[in-house]
């Protein structure tokens, strides 16, 4: 079985060119930064605050705030994670800001269980893609991500969504590379486990 | 290698990121545990039916709007920090 290939990235080489002059109160590379990222800073606030008006708040808030403090931005990480970072704060702010009643924390205890099997396990048969219409596997596919607990989908939409590294997630989400690792692995299974129940392979159904 | 071992290197097995001895165990058990490979199969769909349909979208008229949004207040801080 290979390997997943990442399809999501883009091209850094120009990047610190386009900071640089932005640090330096270049407006127009400051704007093609936000081009470059604006649709993954949006996803990402979508994810964790499940609601569209916080998520285009975060989106402006965000790019403003990395605007306003790129000096601090050391160089040291990739503008991309730093910005990451920023995004995800505004965004688990104006998710306890939403819900004070909530514990809002990406540091909670985690069970990890880990070398656990999942309860069922079933091929999936046919294909997603055959079974559903594309509005309808989306509409699956965002119940599903929406129900599971805060720190496991932003775990999962950093790391497998938006394609960041083990690293640069850990970075951005101020946690430590095991963490990010189990949170990541509980992540994956949990939403293999709730995507079952729509493509598992049906009964009736002797293909092997 | 165990079933419950299996799963413990499940995400490094699926994130290419293990030595080559670990790996040829896990294809290794992969190759004659039928449940592993569903296992390891329907997670690898999970994460590329995810990668690959975007679930919230941002329309081009909304994002046009917010970049506008953005660059008005960049260029109003920028008004007032050089002032």
């Amino acid at each position: 079985m290979e390997a997943i290939e990442s399809k999501v990235g883009s091209p850094v080489s120009d990047e610190s060119v386009l900071v640089d002059a932005a640090r330096n109160g270049d407006v127009g590379a400051f704007e093609q930064l936000v081009r470059r990222y604006d649709r993954n800073v949006f996803r990402i606030a979508q994810h964790i605050t499940q609601n569209r008006e916080d998520a285009e708040d975060v989106v402006q808030d965000a790019f403003l705030k990395a605007f306003q403090n790129l000096g601090q931005f050391q160089g040291k990480s990739k503008f991309y994670t730093w910005l990451v970072r920023i995004a995800v704060n505004e965004s688990l702010m104006r998710l306890r800001r939403r819900h004070p009643e909530r514990m809002v924390s990406l540091d909670e205890g985690v069970k990890t269980e880990e070398g656990s099997m999942p309860r069922e396990v079933a091929d999936w048969y046919p294909n997603p893609e055959q079974l559903y219409s594309q509005a309808e596997l989306k509409g699956i596919l965002s119940k599903t991500i929406q129900g599971l607990p805060l720190v496991f989908r932003t775990v999962f939409v950093l790391r497998d969504v938006e394609a960041l590294s083990t690293e640069e997630t850990a970075e951005a989400l101020n946690l430590s590379i095991p963490a990010v690792k189990s949170r990541l692995m509980r992540a994956r299974l949990k939403l293999r486990d709730r995507l079952n129940k729509y493509f598992k392979r049906r009964n009736g159904d002797s293909r092997q | 290698m165990t079933c419950s071992e299996f799963m413990k290197e499940l995400t490094d097995y699926l994130d290419n990121t293990m030595d080559q001895h670990t790996r040829a165990e896990v294809e290794d058990h992969l190759q004659w545990c039928h449940n592993c490979y569903v296992v390891c199969n329907t997670t690898k769909r999970t994460i590329e039916i995810y990668r690959d349909f975007q679930v919230f979208e941002l329309p081009d008229d909304l994002r046009n709007r917010l970049r506008t949004a953005i660059i008005s207040k960049c260029k109003q801080h920028k008004s007032t920090t050089d002032a």
